[in-house]
């Protein structure tokens, strides 16, 4: 339940300084996300402009739909990436794992929460093999990630049979990507998102007072908590006046804030930061550097998985395509566009939700403008190239003034 | 030797090789509570593989360790902080991207009560304070525990470190070229730091190039040359001219003390 961590507010609250010093410090603590934001902003106005539908209730709804197979797969790729590694095979995966899914379901008639489990196993499976491949042999994780996405797609075929294809029509699973909530469901949703947030904040503020650690920067808390409110009522004010909030953002959402948690407030979260960081300082500390590595291949796999599953659900089918084309690129991109480095330590699972976001929208956006897919992938490739500069750039100034 | 009773810790007659390279060869080594001994030798003579030794980072290939008497054997990092022996590395070892508190704490995290340690949350208060307090007993200053590590000067990364060793409450602190990369004034904060450490009655172990600043701080100066101990000298008693001539081997005749692998 907590925002991505915020340097300057933390600052604030330790030190005891003006609230202006505070929101100075609050707004260049999460820069990268600001920037990102203004992105967004931009990137609304543009096609806004052009194609009045694109801010409609019912287009907004889409995007958040179009957003969360790729979104659920960036959660993983973001703590690969905390690593400083690089998974290639999610995609691959994710069509893998849904393939078994359908499969299990539709052939064999399984119960489908345990196709769906069975599917997740699969993905984290696939991790477990290519996490220990990379640490073990210290194999560069290019390497056999690359080879995983030539072997799962194979795979993918395989299970495939024949046909090449299968429809998928169990309702649980159809329902994951088609199951819209009535506008009382969704203010519910609000209401517990924001009162947990908010008690969250008050909480965590409480106790540092209670320590002595905290004297000022109450009013850095009380805009993160204004922000996310106004957020959160906005969004599902747009998502109920068209078909209502849909369960595939509320499965979206739960697991980024859940995955932020881990990584931020968590041990286990904590030596993902480490070993990104310094593996060779982290493994002196007494962190069992390997199983962090080949866990955190398992969650990325296990995010690829249910992605796939996200995807088979909302397209009711499973086919040699799937996790296919663009999905792998994009789910790697959107994380470093939103702001989380490709050499590791830095960043935040937050940005597997704005980054999708963003190529989200510019995706939706040129569809509505019906531009061509060669106009769209040379777009997106622009965008991508200018976040890593922005990551380049950043990483050097560090280097300069000393950090590493 | 120069404390009574028996040593902290003790080295008989370890060795270390790498490949075609002896860097360890039937080393003899001791030292002892409220005891700085300073480590000194040319590029290459093995001082940091002794620490890495008895750090846990290489395992012997011959010889003995002792601890408070006890014969020990140390295979991992994990054994020697278990039995009290702390290491600040020559590169210092510290995440970067990570902030003071959670680099000081880094592998030993407070977390809140709860089941599975790696899951539970952890305790952000209680770490900062402590290292607030750890901080202030040492004299050190760092202008926000908050801001990450990174971002701090040569010698604060250096305190830093130093603090980070005596979070598990050691006994022997190893130190591996604390002063090479300071300034003046943050050599002399680093130096007074490591005074503090002796006064905490913690036995220390400090390599240095810097014969200045070895006699400034060492009760005992140890000499290692291609891998062998070359002289153990009391530091009050002995002058720079006869640490060179042990470093160098240039000395040998005006040598006080016996290079111990002749002992054998
Ligand atoms: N991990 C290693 N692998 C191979 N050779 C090493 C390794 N560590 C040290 N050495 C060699 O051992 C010798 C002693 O090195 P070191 O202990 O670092 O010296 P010092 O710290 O005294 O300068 C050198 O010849 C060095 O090249
Ligand atoms: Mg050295």
């Amino acid at each position: 339940m907590s925002a991505s961590e915020a340097p300057g507010a933390e600052e604030a609250k330790a030190k005891g300084i003006s609230p202006g010093q505070a929101m100075r410090r609050l707004v260049q603590g999460d820069l990268s996300s600001v920037r990102v934001v203004l992105g967004l902003v931009v990137i609304a106005i543009i096609f806004q402009v052009q194609e009045p539908r694109f801010l409609s209730a019912q287009n907004l709804t889409n995007l958040m739909l179009q957003i969360t197979t790729i979104g659920l797969i960036s959660v993983g790729v973001v703590y690969v990436l905390l690593l400083g590694e690089i998974d290639l095979s999610v995609g691959a995966v994710s069509g893998l794992s849904a393939a078994v899914m359908a499969v299990l379901s539709v052939s064999h008639g399984w119960n489908p929460y345990l196709a769906i489990a069975a599917a997740v196993l699969v993905g984290a499976s696939i991790g477990f093999l290519q996490g220990s491949l990379f640490s073990r042999f210290a194999i560069p994780s290019f390497v056999v990630t690359l080879a995983g996405l030539l072997a799962w797609e194979g795979a993918l075929l395989q299970v495939l049979g024949k046909t090449g294809s299968l429809n998928i029509n169990d309702p649980v699973i159809t329902g994951l990507a088609n199951t819209f909530y009535s506008a009382t469901v969704g203010w519910i949703f609000a209401a517990v998102t924001i009162g947990t947030y908010g008690a969250v904040l008050a909480l965590g503020y409480r106790k540092r007072v209670a320590a002595g650690l905290a004297e000022g920067g109450q009013l850095a808390l009380i805009v993160r908590f204004v922000l996310l409110a106004a957020l959160v009522i906005g969004a599902v004010t747009i998502l109920n006046s068209d078909r209502g909030v849909p369960l595939a953002v509320m499965i979206l959402l739960g697991f980024v804030v859940g995955m932020e948690y881990i990584a931020k407030r968590t041990t286990f979260g904590r030596h993902v930061f480490a070993v990104g960081g310094n593996a060779e300082a982290a493994r002196r500390a007494g962190i069992r550097v390997n199983r962090v590595r080949i866990a955190v291949f398992m969650i990325s796999g296990s995010m690829a998985a249910i992605g796939g599953v996200m995807a088979a659900s909302r397209l009711f089918a499973v086919n040699q395509n799937s996790g296919g084309n663009e999905l792998l690129l994009l789910a790697i991109a959107g994380p470093v566009i939103a702001g989380t480095s490709l050499f590791g330590g830095r960043g935040s699972v937050w940005t597997a939700l704005l980054g999708a976001l963003v190529i989200g929208s510019i995706s939706n956006g040129m569809d509505l403008l019906s531009l061509s897919s060669a106009v769209k992938l040379m777009v997106t490739g622009g965008v991508l190239l200018l976040a890593v500069l922005v990551d380049a750039v950043a990483r050097q100034q560090r280097q300069t003034s000393g950090r590493v | 030797m120069s404390a009574a009773g028996t040593p902290l810790l003790e080295l008989e007659g370890v060795s270390k090789r790498f490949g075609p390279v002896q860097a360890l060869d039937r080393v003899d080594f001791a030292v002892s509570a409220g005891e700085v001994v300073g480590l000194v030798g040319d590029n290459g003579a093995g001082k940091s593989t002794m620490v890495k030794a008895i750090a846990g980072i290489n395992t012997i290939d011959d010889g003995v360790i002792r601890f408070e008497g006890e014969e020990v054997s140390i295979s991992s990092p994990q054994d020697a902080t278990g039995l009290g022996i702390a290491t600040v590395y020559q590169d210092l070892a510290l995440c970067d991207n990570l902030d003071v508190v959670n680099n000081l704490f880094l592998g030993r995290e407070e977390v809140a009560p709860g089941f599975g340690r790696a899951s539970r949350q952890l305790d952000e208060v209680k770490m900062e304070h402590e290292t607030a307090d750890l901080l202030s007993n040492l004299a050190v200053t760092i202008p926000s525990l908050r801001s990450e590590v990174g971002t701090l000067s040569g010698g604060q990364r250096q305190q830093v470190a130093v603090a980070r060793s005596l979070l598990g409450e050691p006994k022997v602190v190893l130190l591996d070229e604390p002063t090479a990369a300071l300034g003046v004034p943050q050599t002399k904060q680093v130096l007074a730091l490591i005074r503090r450490l002796r006064e905490r009655d913690l036995g220390v172990v400090v390599i240095s190039h810097n014969l200045v600043d070895v006699f400034e701080i060492a009760d005992r100066v140890f000499v290692l040359r291609l891998g062998r101990s070359a002289g153990n000298f009391t530091a009050s008693d002995t002058t720079e001219e006869q640490v060179i001539g042990a470093i160098t081997g240039l000395g040998d005749r005006d040598k006080e003390a016996q290079p111990t692998e002749e002992k054998r």
